[in-house]
């Protein structure tokens, strides 16, 4: 064998340069076309965004009808969605049939709800205990008292004009404001140790955790006024509002008793070697830490709820999805478009409310973390 | 000072018993009677409360001239019901109105269950795919499903999705006898020859039992254990001479004649509520995902099983631990809400007994609590399942005999 060796007498021709891995190039190359099955994966999704975002946004902006008197420019063959519609009608998916000259006390109530309620969130904000007990029991006698009216020179508005978006914020947030206290009490009669109290509590939550709110809504307009005595009649929002408020309290107690739970068994016992009495033990050491853990909680029971109160349409009341509904009867207004106009702002409405809330309990979530991170 | 000290070791002496004042007292110290006292106290108040709320019940049914009792089950409907599992007329009793609602509500029950199922593992899974699309795709899919009411999304399906399709002499047909139109949809139906279906049933349940414990002794492989199963049914329909044929839907004159047709309520709250049910389940098998820990990933990759047998080997088995649970609660809620169906007119229990029948008979008490216990029932029996299924995909730790 020789003594040969391989020597490169030429140099190697320059292999191509590795892909570009920075910038938008990149970029789509790593998250969108990294394998043959993930660009088959892309392709098939581009193709769905472009069947379906164009016919949408020409329906929903360019062939929209943005101003008319009357629905004739939306009954024209190939007009799009007819916003005219929402806009005239606008004040009656806010406030129902309550009276114009009388809608300076919804817009009242609701202004200074959601300034308490912002008081109440607003992290270490001074006397926020005083702030939440007036939200919670003073409040609502003010709302019902200028709402209604009566009283102070107030003329009466009657619950039947109630409407729009006021009624569904009006069952949403009295079902919620009243479940808190009642879910509290529930939560704990249900890790009480009498046997009686646990038994009630468990009985009552299933109860009510077990039946489609549907039925809760039917057995409050039609059974409600069985139970009641000769000549007692509640109105049928306050029926529904009790009805609403039964069931969330079940759930709510659940989202309670979860907190409960977190608090370490280690601040019971040091609360009782104490002396603490049960209800200074629970009202002092331990619905404090335990309320605090279940705010996002809360906030998830009331987004359900709030997305609930849509079925008050079904036993007659007119919330917003219910009046928006109740106007698409509108002979000035009827066109192939309308209900789907209607259907679309609501579900825009509701999105953005609900939307908002679920980022406030993951911010809030990340807020209450923070002390246990390290 | 001193007359402070003094009265506490009074109060100490008397609530250990050494003074001998009044025993009433000292027994109200004693928190396991004052516990008693205070249940009693509450028993008390909930028995009045009852009681004033049946008597009040009585008076008021009697006043306003209404039956009590459950004899009402056996007088005829009167009422027509357009879509029952079970043969139904006007002329059937209530009972029988009773049990086509009970079915009716767990045929889309239980049809939406899967196809929640299906729609949230996908979505659930495609929210973390590595591909930036397909993943925006999903949230969007489940950010903008979740947070929009359920009667709203049922409202856009019946009345505006399903307005669009055609009329019955343009059903959209995809060939093979299904039609799709503005009536429902219209599917063959499959015709058994007399005799053949229940021994065809019995074979079938015996070789899903038979599959069900193989599997459990020998370990098998699931293309195994499927075979297990469908064999012996399918030898025996070929013993049989294949008796099956099927009833084709035909148009004639105004309708559909033939088949199976499922109406358009029943198309609009199935979809409804397995695509709205279906982002919460998303959700859920999203975190259940990410909550097994990064190292089994990476071990599995390390031994080069490729992505898709990483998440049907190692990720989904553990991530079912955290996902059942809530999925439980998606289920329940489910078919508590296929009672939207009253919105829509699907006939289900709630429209059926709880609307039509109630606006008949007028006994309210009857009808609702009947009602309400047929979902106590089916929540009931759904936690169970689920629980049982929980405990058995539940870590089998050391020292738990």
């Amino acid at each position: 064998m020789s003594m040969e060796t391989y020597v490169k007498t030429r140099r190697h021709p320059a292999l191509p340069p590795p892909g570009k891995a920075t910038g938008l190039i990149g970029w789509m190359r790593r998250n969108l076309f990294s394998s043959a099955g993930n660009t088959i994966t892309t392709l098939v999704c581009a193709a769905i965004i472009a069947l379906t975002v164009p016919p949408f946004f020409n329906w929903a902006v360019l062939d929209a009808v943005w101003y008319a008197s009357d629905g004739g420019l939306c009954r024209v063959e190939g007009a799009g969605a007819c916003w005219a519609f929402v806009e005239a009608k606008f004040g009656q998916f806010i406030y129902g049939r309550y009276p114009a000259e009388e809608i300076w006390r919804p817009n009242l109530v609701l202004l200074l709800f959601f300034l308490n309620l912002a008081a109440v969130l607003t992290p270490r904000m001074p006397y926020k205990g005083w702030l939440a007990a007036t939200l919670l029991f003073i409040f609502p006698m003010f709302a019902w008292g200028v709402l209604h009216g009566g009283k102070f020179g107030l003329s009466v508005v009657e619950t039947s004009d109630w409407g729009g978006l006021l009624l569904t914020l009006v069952i949403a947030l009295s079902g919620i404001l009243a479940s808190l206290p009642l879910g509290i009490l529930l939560a704990l009669g249900r890790r009480s140790k009498l046997p009686v109290i646990r038994t009630l509590s468990v009985l009552f939550i299933e109860f009510w955790r077990g039946v489609p709110l549907v039925t809760v809504l039917f057995m409050a307009s039609v059974m409600l006024p069985l139970f009641l005595p000769e000549g007692v009649t509640f109105d049928l929002l306050l029926r529904a509002i009790i009805g609403v408020a039964l069931f969330a309290s079940a759930y709510m107690a659940e989202v309670v008793r979860g907190g409960l739970q977190a608090v370490p068994s280690g601040q019971y016992e040091a609360a009782k070697a104490l002396g603490l009495s049960y209800w200074q033990m629970m009202g002092l050491i331990v619905l404090p830490q335990a309320l605090r853990v279940v705010i996002p909680g809360i906030v998830n029971t009331f987004i359900g709820l709030f997305k609930d109160t849509t079925l008050v349409l079904i036993i007659g009341l007119f919330d917003f999805l219910g009046i928006i509904r109740a106007n698409f009867t509108d002979a000035n207004w009827a066109s192939p478009n309308t209900a789907a106009t209607g259907y679309v702002f609501a579900a825009f409405v509701f999105w953005m409310f609900c939307f908002a809330m679920s980022r406030y309990s993951l911010y809030m979530e990340k807020q209450l973390s923070q002390g246990e991170r390290r | 000072m001193i007359k402070s000290w003094l009265s506490s070791v009074i109060g100490l002496s008397s609530a250990i018993g050494l003074s001998g004042d009044n025993a009433l007292a000292r027994s109200f110290q004693d928190p396991r009677i004052r516990g008693w006292l205070m249940q009693a106290a509450v028993l008390l108040l909930v028995a009045l409360g009852i009681f004033e709320l049946v008597q009040n019940t009585v008076l008021n049914l009697q006043k306003a001239n209404i039956a009590s009792g459950f004899g009402f089950l056996e007088n005829p409907a009167g009422f027509a019901i357009n879509f029952s599992l079970i043969e139904y007329s006007a002329q059937s009793d209530f009972l029988r109105a009773f049990f086509v609602g009970v079915l009716n509500t767990l045929l889309v029950a239980v049809l939406g269950i899967v196809l929640a199922t299906l729609i949230g593992f996908s979505v659930g899974i495609a929210r973390l795919s590595p591909n930036w699309l397909v993943a925006r795709l999903a949230g969007l899919f489940i950010e903008t499903l979740r947070n929009i009411p359920l009667l709203l999304q049922l409202f856009f399906w019946y009345f505006v999705v399903l307005q669009l399709l055609p009329s019955q002499a343009e059903s959209l047909t995809p060939g093979g006898g299904i039609f799709l139109n503005n009536r429902g949809l219209f599917v063959p139906r499959i015709l058994w020859e007399a005799g053949t279906f229940a021994p065809f049933c019995a074979a079938l349940f015996a070789s899903l039992v038979l599959a069900f414990f193989a599997r459990k002794k020998f370990a098998l492989e699931g293309w195994k254990v499927l075979a297990i199963a469908a064999l012996p049914p399918l030898l025996l329909l070929l013993v049989l001479g294949w008796p099956l044929s099927l009833d084709m839907p035909v148009l004639e004159g105004f309708g559909f004649q033939g088949g199976i047709s499922l109406i358009p309520e029943f198309i609009a709250l199935l979809l409804a509520l397995s695509i709205y049910t279906g982002a919460f389940v998303a959700e859920n098998v999203r975190s259940g995902v990410q909550a097994v820990p990064k190292g089994q990933v990476e071990a599995a990759k390390a031994l080069g099983l490729p992505s898709g047998l990483i998440m049907r080997k190692i990720i989904l088995p553990q991530a079912m631990r955290v996902i059942v649970p809530p999925l439980t609660s998606q289920y329940l809620n489910l078919t508590k809400n296929s009672s939207l169906a009253v919105a829509i007119a699907y006939p289900d229990l709630v429209l059926v007994f709880a609307n039509t029948a109630l606006s008949q008979v007028g006994q309210a008490v009857e009808i609702i609590a009947m009602t309400m216990v047929v979902y106590l029932l089916i929540s009931l029996g759904t936690s169970l399942f689920m629980n049982w299924y929980n405990a058995r995909l539940a870590l089998k730790e050391r020292g738990v005999a």
